[in-house]
């Protein structure tokens, strides 16, 4: 069960319409490192998970992620609202009004749309938690990228506060990763082999 | 205080929340790091309650009362807030 909070995990007011940056922030709204592939990764990851902590942390971090993917929706609408057509056709956007108009889409690069090949899940702990990490760090990465493309504070601070985040998500799936492998040498007497179908 | 500084204080609260609660969910055994947890969910609490009774509903579902009217509909969505 979900509940919503009419308000975002930490502000977005950006003024001034920026087309370059709407189509850049895509990445994030539904690249393969997007926030909404990781919030749908975790979630899905969590029912067969071998451990509490790890189904708590994936359950916490998953809904996080899901409120990044709603700045990054406000971000990517406050860049595109108001622009003129004018403006549309300069930045090249034209094939995505077409198809859009000014609606935000999960869709990166211009034409790449989400798809659930982004959301990784292999059903070993091991695999998927070590995924999750690398992640993260591409995220991280990614917003490192967008601040240095960017020259307009009010964007450059969400994503500032976006790509400390991925840090801690990181950090924290580490510590699921030591606690699973730790309960799995006990479980298996250290043979390294898991259960068919556990 | 005005809806927006009553909602930076929510921002500020809730982030500390969301972090504290990352952090237990690993370290489950930090009992001092659990006694910050509840005062500040003691805080976000009191802060939601005053915003959802001085600025309409922040919460839906039986979460919040809509006092004057349908509320839910009209108070800004937070992409539009300025």
């Amino acid at each position: 069960m979900w509940i919503y909070e009419k308000r975002l995990i930490y502000p977005v007011d950006i003024k001034k319409p920026n087309l370059y940056m709407a189509t850049l922030l895509n990445a994030q709204y539904g690249g393969e490192n997007s926030e909404l592939s990781a919030g749908v990764t975790y979630l899905n990851q969590r029912y067969y998970m071998p451990d509490d902590t790890v189904k708590a942390t994936l359950t916490d971090i998953g809904t996080e992620e899901l409120a990044h993917w709603e700045m990054l929706g406000s971000m990517i609408r406050q860049c595109i609202k108001g622009a003129s057509l004018a403006q549309i056709k300069q930045a090249g956007l034209s094939e995505w009004y077409v198809s859009h108009r000014c609606a935000t889409f999960p869709s990166s690069q211009g034409s790449v749309n989400w798809t659930a090949d982004f959301a990784s899940c292999t059903g070993d702990p091991v695999a998927d938690l070590m995924n999750n990490m690398a992640a993260e760090q591409k995220a991280r990465a990614t917003y490192e990228n967008l601040i240095n493309l960017s020259d307009d504070p009010d964007v450059i601070d969400p994503l500032e506060f976006l790509r400390k985040r991925e840090i801690v998500h990181f950090q924290r799936f580490g510590e699921c990763l030591d606690i699973v492998q730790r309960k799995m040498r006990n479980m298996d007497n250290g043979n390294g082999v898991s259960q068919p179908c556990s | 205080m005005s809806n927006k500084s009553l909602l930076m204080e929510i921002s500020e609260i809730g982030f500390i929340c969301t972090d504290l609660n990352l952090y237990l969910d690993t370290h489950p055994n930090d009992n001092a790091a659990r006694a910050d947890y509840n005062f500040f969910t003691g805080q976000l609490r009191a802060l939601k309650d005053r915003y959802n009774m001085e600025c309409g509903p922040l919460e839906n579902f039986g979460n919040a009362i809509n006092a004057d009217g349908w509320e839910w509909n009209n108070s800004p969505w937070p992409w539009e807030r300025k």
